[in-house]
């Protein structure tokens, strides 16, 4: 299962699926949802936390959180 | 007279919303709190056409109506209580041409409360160059609203908006997205229930924890029934209108907005990947550190001195002109050495609040919680912690209230125990005068201060008693709570000189005023206090002339002011907490200075400027009669390195603050949190201070 978390810098991918019990309204709120594109901008040293372009907005999370929102590769 | 209307300004974060407020008011505003909490209230007066005046309201950034946050019930309770009297006749979203699209969430969802509602795009300037194309005119059809193209930058569009405002009851009301749509079952039990009601308002009010008692509480008995729905159900609720609000507006941005992203590849990627670099990254951070502490204390000397000397001639001027007497000797010895002692340190705090609302303006910060984010979890923190730990280095107040976008509960608890340990700028007052008299003005490697370092070092210590204290506490609380982070990176932007200006006229004005206060309170105390006592303080004069039958003149004269401090009431009370302070290498001047600090740090040097202007005839400068103190017990000058670097780390780590204690009590809802700061810290204050002295004396 392919996750944001498994994305490499550059790599473009749509949001297919996620549990609405573990990802938080807020991030919802900033564009993270089901059918929108998501890229990879860059990781901070040690790789975490994500720094990420989901539908326009540019926004960082933690690679917990990321791990558990499903993607499909573009 | 003229009619007076209310606009609410709504926007998310980083939009530029005030600038676009300062734009509109001026320096016509104001800045207060909300009744009963500590979220910042701003208003201000815009004067329309036809002799109509806007009451303008800056709310807090909010990204949706959903709120979880205090700054965000702020807004949410605001435009759903018709009876306040700042409730917005019309409401102006702010929003940014480059986030149009999560911006309209927000804009949709005030709509929907049926609020007049206006849209600004703000930094229009910036379409042409990021290649964005917008067809206002069809976004206005499709939302049905009015739109202003804003560049707060320019000056442009504002006439425009003050024209929109002006007729604002031109503008529809109606709502964009049908929220019932999302479960219909549902809000047909709703509204069977309360007839009476708007059903988004209601909706709104289920599902936040907002104090609805503003609206009317006898028609909404019977709402509990409805939030006994399973959370989760309401939550996936939410999540629905969320998604059905994206649809809506993805369906009318499709027909009115390109974005040519052949740009991309953009100025902003390429300063993230040197700021944000594995390496460089960092190496930046320290640097910008180091050149705010070295600003601090090298580029404010000039003013600071000018500011010193002046106070000091200002005592001697009152003493001249007015007849002598114990009034004249309150104002010259105790309200005005007391007021210089605040005074002093206006250009440093300047200096810290314009750093850092530069850092803010321009979107730095964020870079730095993302780069901090990894190390900052490894001692209990979270990278917005960093957020709080530098503005606790202009005070403890407000940082302990930015904590509140830290999402879990245990890493903003830490970050709020921890955060008292930051240098505050009531501590630099106390630094500043203790490094100028213990530290020797030399250069390191010909271009760095000994003091500048001194202080830079002092900064890095607080950083690491929070750190380190993060750390422990980390592993020895045992708090249950989701860990969950998310930050918008803005984009950079050069910060506007208007911005910064008025922030930090605002800081320094509210950090003056708010200090000051206290500082005359307590100065007026003190020289009560220094200037009266019981007993032999009445027969000072008899009794040193017996003991010392050669002196005369002069000397006499100081001789006989010792005499009397020592025994007035403030003296008898010093000599009394003496024996706990002496180990530390203190004299009781210094222990009462240290006593009066718990009210607030920055008392310090106008309570030492208090009891030796008493104790002296000479008008001098604060500095110059600290330095002239000597030691009673072994000679040589009272401030000496040991006592100095003693001072310095007391200061560090105690807690002194009634202030910060309170709004402790206030965030974590318990006593025992701020009881807990105000005894580990103060022992550990006590301990490390008596440490040093024993050792360097």
């Amino acid at each position: 299962m392919l996750t944001i978390a498994s994305l490499k810098k550059g790599q473009r991918a749509i949001i297919k699926h996620f549990s609405v019990e573990v990802i938080p309204l807020k991030l919802l709120e900033m564009g993270c949802l089901p059918g929108n594109e998501v890229a990879l901008v860059q990781t901070a040293p040690f790789q975490d936390p994500l720094y990420l372009n989901i539908n326009g907005s540019h926004l960082a999370i933690r690679k917990e959180t990321a791990a558990q929102i499903e993607i499909e590769l573009l | 007279m003229a009619r007076q209307i209310n606009v609410a300004l709504i926007g998310n974060p980083n939009t530029g919303k005030t600038s676009v407020f300062n734009r509109l008011t001026g320096l016509n505003q104001q800045v207060g709190n909300y009744p009963g909490i500590t979220v910042e209230k701003k208003q201000g007066v815009c004067k329309l056409d036809r002799g109509l005046k806007a009451h303008i309201i800056d709310l807090p950034g909010t990204y949706s109506l959903n709120a979880s946050s205090l700054d965000e019930n702020v807004v949410i309770e605001l435009l759903l209580n018709k009876n306040d009297k700042d409730f917005p006749d019309v409401a102006v979203v702010v929003a940014d041409v480059e986030n149009l699209k999560r911006n309209l969430l927000l804009f949709t969802q005030i709509k929907d409360l049926g609020i007049p509602t206006i849209l600004a795009i703000n930094m229009a300037d910036r379409m042409k160059r990021k290649a964005i194309s917008l067809d206002v005119q069809a976004l206005e059809n499709s939302l049905e609203t009015k739109i202003a193209l804003l560049s707060s930058r320019k000056n442009q569009g504002f006439n425009e908006l003050k024209e929109l405002i002006t007729n604002y009851n031109l503008l529809s009301n109606k709502p964009c997205v049908n929220a019932s749509s999302i479960a219909p079952e549902y809000f047909d039990r709703l509204r069977k229930a309360f007839p009476n009601q708007d059903l988004y308002k209601l909706w709104l009010v289920i599902t936040q924890d907002v104090n609805f008692g503003k609206l009317d509480r006898q028609e909404l008995q019977g709402v509990g029934s409805f939030q006994t729905e399973s959370k989760s159900t309401l939550k996936r609720l939410q999540q629905k209108e969320t998604i059905a609000r994206y649809q809506f507006i993805n369906n009318i941005l499709k027909k009115t907005l390109t974005i040519d992203s052949a740009n991309a590849k953009d100025f902003q990627s390429r300063l993230d990947r040197i700021l944000m670099h594995k390496i460089w990254g960092y190496v930046i951070f320290f640097g910008i550190l180091l050149l705010i502490f070295q600003a601090i204390f090298d580029w404010s000397s000039y003013p600071m001195d000018f500011i010193d000397s002046t106070f000091a001639s200002l005592s001697e001027w009152i003493k001249n002109i007015m007849p002598p007497g114990d009034f004249t000797n309150l104002i010259a010895e105790g309200i005005i050495p007391g007021l210089g002692g605040i005074v002093i340190f206006i250009p440093q705090i300047a200096f810290l609040f314009l750093f850092i609302s530069i850092l803010e303006e321009s979107g730095y910060m964020s870079r730095v919680v993302f780069l901090m984010d990894r190390i900052m979890r490894r001692f209990g923190l979270s990278g917005k912690s960093v957020v709080p730990l530098v503005a606790g280095t202009a005070c403890a107040i407000p940082a302990i209230m930015a904590t509140r976008n830290i999402e879990s509960w245990k890493e903003r608890l830490i970050t709020i125990l921890v955060t008292p340990f930051t240098t505050c700028s009531a501590r630099l007052p106390v630094y500043l005068i203790i490094i100028s008299l213990v530290i020797p003005d030399r250069d390191v490697l010909g271009i760095f201060s000994l003091r500048g370092l001194t202080l830079m070092f002092m900064y890095l210590l607080g950083f690491g008693a929070a750190i380190i204290s993060a750390y422990l506490l980390d592993k020895f609380m045992k708090i249950k709570s989701k860990t969950f982070f998310v930050v918008e990176m803005p984009h950079y932007k050069v910060p506007m000189l208007k911005n910064v200006g008025i922030t930090v006229v605002e800081k320094t004005k509210s950090f003056v005023v708010g200090a000051g206060k206290i500082i005359l309170a307590i100065s007026i105390i003190l020289w009560v206090l220094a200037s009266y006592g019981p007993g032999n303080f009445n027969r000072a004069e008899s009794i040193v002339t017996a003991e010392n039958p050669t002196l005369s003149g002069e000397e006499l004269e100081t001789e006989i002011a010792s005499y009397k401090l020592e025994h007035s009431y403030i003296g008898i009370i010093g000599h009394g907490i003496e024996p706990a302070v002496r180990p530390l290498g203190y004299d009781w001047k210094i222990g009462i200075a240290i006593v009066s600090s718990f009210a607030a740090r920055e008392v310090f040097v106008g309570t030492l400027a208090t009891i030796y202007s008493v104790g002296s005839e000479e008008e001098e400068t604060i500095m110059n009669r600290m330095a002239a103190e000597t030691n009673p017990v072994l000679g040589g000058p009272l401030f000496n390195f040991a006592s100095g670097v003693s001072l310095l780390l007391f200061y560090a780590f105690a807690m002194q603050c009634m202030s910060t204690l309170a709004i402790v009590k206030k965030e974590t809802n318990s006593w025992k949190w701020p009881m807990w700061q105000l005894t580990v810290m103060s022992a550990i204050a006590y301990v490390v201070a008596l440490a040093a002295y024993q050792l360097l004396k």
